[in-house]
């Protein structure tokens, strides 16, 4: 390997980041991402980071694509062939609303009914036929389909999951009559009982394929023509990634692929300066995103729902999305009691201090009246705007109702507030998925994370907080250091007592080899091949199932049953030797682990100090829960290769502002990552 | 009190909104009953020591619960003695502040320092507690015993232990006993991670902070409260409100609803109301006054739930009428039915008041069914339970949602795929109802067909559904929504319900099959108002007819499916 490339599309930047292991050097770049066709942005970057090709071996790219197309609604016209009598599944969805109160909202099907056609066939439950695909329905509705102009289609037929047979056959026909690459089988993407998510899960992808496939050629071409021609390699949900080639196929798999490079970067990161159980944190303007790291792998959920009614049900890392970002406002309710979010400035017209002509407070005024942020050095002001001004509207239109005395109370209200908020938020989501949060360290990222991250830390009990070196291109450094990383899935659903040994030995082993395969011809170089597996059970009669892992591929039924009460106690703290255990699901995740990264190299040694004492660039009167401190300011980008001090301190860096408070320690680590002692 | 400022009222309320999240999620994940685990039909809350008020209740509670537990807790109370650490009540008696019999309560006083601080409790749908008919909803019973066991306030923890008696006499009077135990130790499981996040809450700020602002809480809710009737104009406003029938006797169930508001109060008068019933249509006072509160819920959602949030809603006990149940009337359909009838004419009455933020009536049906027999090729016996969605109401800006959830429920129906795994059936169809959205310049959503067919063996239908008779009300000039409609074909003949959509012990075989239609919801103001574009677009889907738009939109489609200008001004214009 010469060169690694690694490039993320955001909602404002695109990152880029090259690696070069033969002079263990780093370049980064940062441009505006170009919406209407990110390539243009991708290669602005390359550009800017002063990449020549040649020297380049891989290039692994993170897009928005296929998720701004979900949630715009810009997505293809797809056609849907089903089971009789089951066209509308897709539409009725489960009976939900979008809030439990409030009897309003609405849904829009992506595929809409006239272009949902059924067919005479019929499985049951236990892969039986009860009627035989009439071949003639297929062909009439593929005529019909054809006609109305469809770019993508599925095929989604009842407990296909069982017995895929009828799928098959219907697809075979419809390969005969239209030969075309978007044709999605329900049970091809999804082999799991449920035929609302499986169908919307199997819809997204149609939907979003042809612009996927559409998008990626360009790129592929624009990179050939400036003379790379080597793999590109796309991110995926599930944090690893997949050859360019066959990215389209399961397009669906990429959408949330930005919150999961995050997560698989600060799974990197911390691995390599010893901490394996994290809590990630990223914060932006609007909101946050938090996923959890156990054993240094990032946790993955095959029950996403990327807006109301809209379940994908591939596994993807588990990330959970707060109303929380930089641009949550602040107002005082009818109840005279003050709030913060989830209703943001967002970007337009943004915090009062952006000068964007933004007048509610938010979270990022409340940070810089507070001397937390440095006014000068705020990213992203177009019109300057006093800070008198920011107070004022501070005064006015939260201190005065709440009868606080001034500008510097109210916008300490508000941090506060803010801080219980996400705190309560992240709890509920370490507690919703079985974990102390205190078991953890926290790993802050994006451009508001390191603000608020000690308080945070603090609320929750965590002790140890860990920045990385260049929080701002978090993403892109995920993309280059992620894994190619496959799923699988199969359902037993019997007694454990009753499950044959066998068939789950056989049943991992299938689900490695299959993964081993498609590694091998996607021809990515890889270091280190391996797997984990997990096993979902419950107690007889149960809905929700629990997920722990298994070590080896052969496993008795003593070791789950043991393993399967462990994990039920540590979770609910009851004990049920009454109820027989089932044993639902097995699942593999096949991981090729690509070379490792430097990221020491991240390091810029142009800035840099001897001593911690040389970096510190100014002071100011800075807000902590304690009281107002005299406060030394840092320029991270000084810092030496090691070194230890205590708080307070706040740390500025091109990208973002990290907060120290009184009683903290900081620690730079040997990779250039502060870890932050409470 | 020293430290109230509004920044401690905001961190303690949601600090206490926390506690009761955490009940929630450790009760919904643990649970075995699906009614519990998926359809969320649960609710968990701290409660004032002295008079049970509520202090703080889950979010992802279901929203029938919202008044109903503080009524309850406060029956237990008034009956509790001796109390130590540690102790857990079970009671379901509907006229001890419940519901129905299948809404288990659990209540546990808590603690702090040695000192009786507030109550803990929380509310579980068990899938049966003994009765007539699986699962409890039966539809012709006439007094509470044949609707199953009822228990009043007992302790089952007696100081952290089972009382293995108490135990034992639960669970030989219900069915499906054996997962019952999974359940028990769900729920009291969740008061106990209550009980830790409380003490922790008050270790943290203090026993005088807390309480302090629990009070100043429900001063600040009240305010909150008052801020939003503020809006409505002051005066007289008529709801009404039909249940089709009781299930024993065929006749309507009128619920009427006279609100008056005054200042920032509102005072609600139900008394005009029918009398008692001789079926499970009767409510009890605690699920009626829960009623009023969670349809004011749904009208200003972001006011929170405690006690002070219903301080300015003022309801009468409407002595003497079907809203008023007392022993032994029954009233299996109290929790699921009528209290989505008595919300109905809430709106119904709001709506003249506060248009903009108001809506036509949802389905506004539980759509309960059950099918129990016995499986030839499993060797066992089942009791399988379908609940259904139907159409939402149209409003100021939008159509109503499809297929949404009954209005005091938030439950998701199970799969298809699933049904079928456990239970001898094969549904034929589950599909959009045609037709069913009531007609409006937004128009209702749509209801759900679905039809079962029995594989194997012989079976017993019992249902308790509503709307059978009437639709859901349009408003403001819309359209009512459509009916609910069962039909049975069985042994070769057609069965309709003399009740429409409510019947027990209905005899069917292998081959016969159940077919339901749900409502769709009221449409909102003149129909004839709607843009044709979005009529076009509806009879493009399949929404409606040719025919149907032509009749209740004025709008005339020529045989391509498109507008036909002249005609549909001219029909429109004669309106």
């Amino acid at each position: 390997m010469t060169q690694i490339v690694g490039v993320d599309v955001g909602g404002t930047f695109t990152d880029l980041v090259l690696f070069d292991a033969f002079e263990a050097s780093v370049k980064i770049a940062k441009v505006l991402s170009t919406p209407e066709n990110q390539a243009f942005g991708v290669m602005k970057a390359l550009e800017s980071a002063e990449a020549t090709m040649k020297p380049i071996d891989t290039v692994i790219h993170g897009t928005t694509v296929t998720t701004n197309a979900l949630l715009e609604r810009k997505i293809s016209r797809v056609g849907l062939i089903t089971t009789q009598g089951f066209r509308d599944v897709l539409e009725l969805g489960r009976r939900t609303r979008p809030k439990p109160y409030g009897m309003t909202g609405s849904f829009e099907c992506i595929i809409p009914r006239e272009l949902r056609l059924e067919v005479r066939e019929r499985i049951d439950c236990d892969g039986e036929i009860v009627e035989t695909l009439n071949e003639a329905d297929v062909r009439q509705a593929v005529e019909q389909l054809l006609k109305s102009g469809v770019e993508a289609v599925i095929i989604h037929f009842l407990h296909s999951y069982k017995n895929d047979l009828h799928e098959r056959m219907a697809e075979e026909i419809v390969q005969d009559l239209w030969p075309n690459r978007f044709i999605t089988r329900g049970s091809a993407l999804v082999s799991e009982y449920r035929e609302y998510e499986r169908g919307t899960t199997a819809a997204i992808n149609a939907a979003i394929q042809p612009v996927l496939n559409h998008y990626i050629e360009r790129l592929q071409q624009n990179l050939k023509e400036e003379g790379y021609s080597k793999d590109l390699l796309v991110m995926q949900g599930n944090g690893g990634t997949v050859s360019s080639n066959i990215v389209s196929k399961d397009a669906v798999k990429t959408v949330m692929s930005g919150p999961a490079s995050g997560v698989m970067a600060a799974a990197y990161t911390a691995s390599q300066s010893g901490f394996n159980r994290v809590v990630t944190y990223d914060m932006g303007g609007t909101s946050c995103d938090v996923g959890l790291i156990v054993n240094g792998i990032p946790q993955v959920t095959s029950e996403l729902e990327i807006e109301y009614a809209m379940p994908i049900h591939v596994p993807m890392v588990d990330v959970h999305t707060i109303g929380a970002g930089g641009g949550s406002l602040s107002w005082v309710n009818e109840a005279g009691l003050l709030q913060v979010g989830p209703e943001s400035a967002g970007a337009q017209p943004g915090p009062i201090c952006y000068g964007r002509g933004g007048s509610k407070p938010t979270i990022t005024d409340a940070n810089l009246v507070l001397g937390r942020l440095n006014p000068a050095t705020l990213l992203s002001v177009d019109n300057p705007v006093s800070i008198e001004t920011v107070r004022n509207h501070l005064i006015e239109q939260v201190g005065v109702m709440l009868g606080l005395k001034d500008a510097e109370e109210t916008a300490s209200a508000i941090v506060r507030v803010a801080n219980m908020n996400m705190a309560g938020a992240l709890r509920l989501v370490s507690l919703a998925r079985g974990y102390d949060p205190r078991d953890f360290t926290l790993f802050a990222f994006g451009g508001a994370g390191p603000l608020h991250a000690v308080a945070l830390a603090r609320e929750l009990g965590i002790p140890k907080v860990l920045v990385p070196m260049r929080p701002g291109i978090t993403n892109a450094v995920g993309c280059v250091v992620a894994d190619v990383r496959h799923d699988y899935v199969n359902s037993i659903n019997m007694p454990l007592a009753q499950a044959d040994m066998d068939q789950v030995y056989e049943i991992f082993s299938t689900q490695i080899l299959a993964g081993k395969k498609i590694i091998e011809t996607e021809g990515v170089e890889i270091d280190e091949l391996f797997f984990i597996h997990d096993v979902d059970m419950q107690f007889q009669g149960q809905t929700h199932i629990l997920n722990f892992p298994v070590k080896e591929t052969r496993v008795t039924q003593e070791s789950l049953q043991s393993e399967f009460e462990k994990a039920y106690w540590n979770r609910f703290g009851v004990e049920l030797p009454e109820i027989l255990a089932v044993l639902v699901n097995l699942h593999t995740a096949v991981i090729g682990r690509r070379k490792p990264v430097p990221l020491k190299s991240l390091m810029s040694a142009e800035e840099q100090k001897n001593k911690i004492e040389e970096c510190i660039i100014g002071n100011r009167r800075v807000w902590f829960e304690t009281g107002w401190e005299n406060t030394s300011i840092y320029k991270r980008e000084k810092f030496p290769g090691q070194a230890k001090f205590n708080g307070p301190a706040i740390i500025e860096q091109l990208d973002t502002t990290i907060i120290v408070e009184p009683n903290n320690q900081v620690e730079v680590d040997l990779n250039g990552n502060l870890i932050i002692s409470l | 009190m020293t430290n109230l400022d509004p920044i401690t009222l905001t961190v303690i309320q949601s600090g206490l909104q926390q506690v009761c999240n955490e009940m929630d999620l450790s009760f919904v994940r643990s649970a075995f009953s699906p009614v519990i685990s998926e359809a969320l039909d649960r609710s968990d809350g701290i409660y004032a020591k002295e008079d049970g008020e509520l202090i703080s209740q889950g979010e992802l509670g279901l929203p029938v619960f919202v008044g109903t537990m503080q009524f309850g807790t406060r029956c237990v109370i008034e009956r509790a003695k001796d109390l130590h650490p540690g102790d857990v009540f079970i009671v379901n008696d509907p006229y001890l502040g419940g519901t129905h019999l299948m809404d288990v309560r659990f209540v546990k006083p808590f603690f702090y320092e040695g000192e009786l601080f507030a109550w803990l409790a929380n509310t579980g749908h068990w899938p049966d507690t003994g009765g007539a008919v699986p699962g409890g909803f039966s539809a012709n019973a006439t007094e509470v015993e044949q609707e199953g066991l009822r228990l009043p306030p007992v302790k089952l923890y007696k100081a952290g232990v089972m009382d293995e008696e108490i135990l034992s006499i639960v669970l030989s009077n219900i069915r499906i006993a054996d997962q019952r135990i999974g359940d028990i130790k769900a729920q009291a499981a969740a008061l106990t991670v209550g009980e830790k996040r409380f003490t922790e809450l008050i270790d943290r700020y203090g026993s005088d902070t807390v309480e302090g602002s629990i009070k100043e809480l429900k001063k600040r809710s009240a305010l909150q409260m008052r801020t939003k009737i503020k809006q409505i104009p002051d005066g007289l406003y008529h709801g009404e409100g039909f249940v089709d029938s009781d299930g024993v006797v065929n006749e309507p169930l009128r619920i009427e609803m006279k609100i008056r508001k005054e200042g920032t109060e509102l005072y609600f008068d139900m008394s005009g109301s029918s009398p008692p019933c001789l079926g499970p249509m009767n409510s009890v006072i605690a699920t009626t006054k829960s009623s009023v509160y969670l349809a004011i819920k749904h009208i200003f959602p972001e006011v929170p739930i405690n006690a002070g949030t219903f301080e300015p809603l003022h309801i009468k006990d409407p002595e003497g009428t079907f809203l008023y149940a007392k022993y032994p009337r029954p009233v299996s359909g109290c929790a699921a039915e009528v209290s989505q009838r008595i919300a109905e004419a809430v709106f119904g009455a709001l709506v003249k008041a506060i248009p903009d933020q108001l809506f036509a009536a949802p389905a506004g049906t539980s759509g309960n069914l059950c099918i129990g027999g016995f499986d030839p090729k499993r060797d066992r016996n089942y009791v399988m339970y379908v609940i259904s969605g139907g159409g939402y109401g149209g409003n100021s800006s939008s159509d109503g949602l499809s297929n949404g959830c009954s209005t005091i429920g938030i439950s998701k129906t199970t799969p298809v795929e699933v049904m079928e795994q456990y239970y001898p059936v094969l549904f034929e169809e589950y599909s959009l109802h045609e037709g069913s959205g009531g007609a409006g310049k937004q128009r209702g959503g749509f209801g759900v067909n679905y039809k079962i067919k029995l594989r194997r063996g012989n079976a017993k239908v019992s249902m308790v559904m509503d709307h059978g008779r009437f639709g859901p009300q349009g408003v403001l000039g819309g359209k009512d929504g459509g009916v609910n409609r069962v039909r049975i074909e069985r042994h070769g003949e057609t069965y309709i319900p003399p009740h429409l959509s409510k019947d027990q012990n209905v005899i069917v075989k292998e081959g016969d099959t159940i077919r339901v239609s749900t409502p769709g919801g009221g449409g909102y103001e003149n129909p004839f108002l709607r843009n044709p574009e979005l009529v076009k677009h509806d009879v493009q889907r399949g929404y409606y007819t040719t025919q149907q738009v032509k009749e209740n939109f004025g709008v005339v489609l020529n045989f391509k499916g498109e507008i036909d200008e002249k005609a549909t001004q001219k029909l429109r214009n004669e309106q």
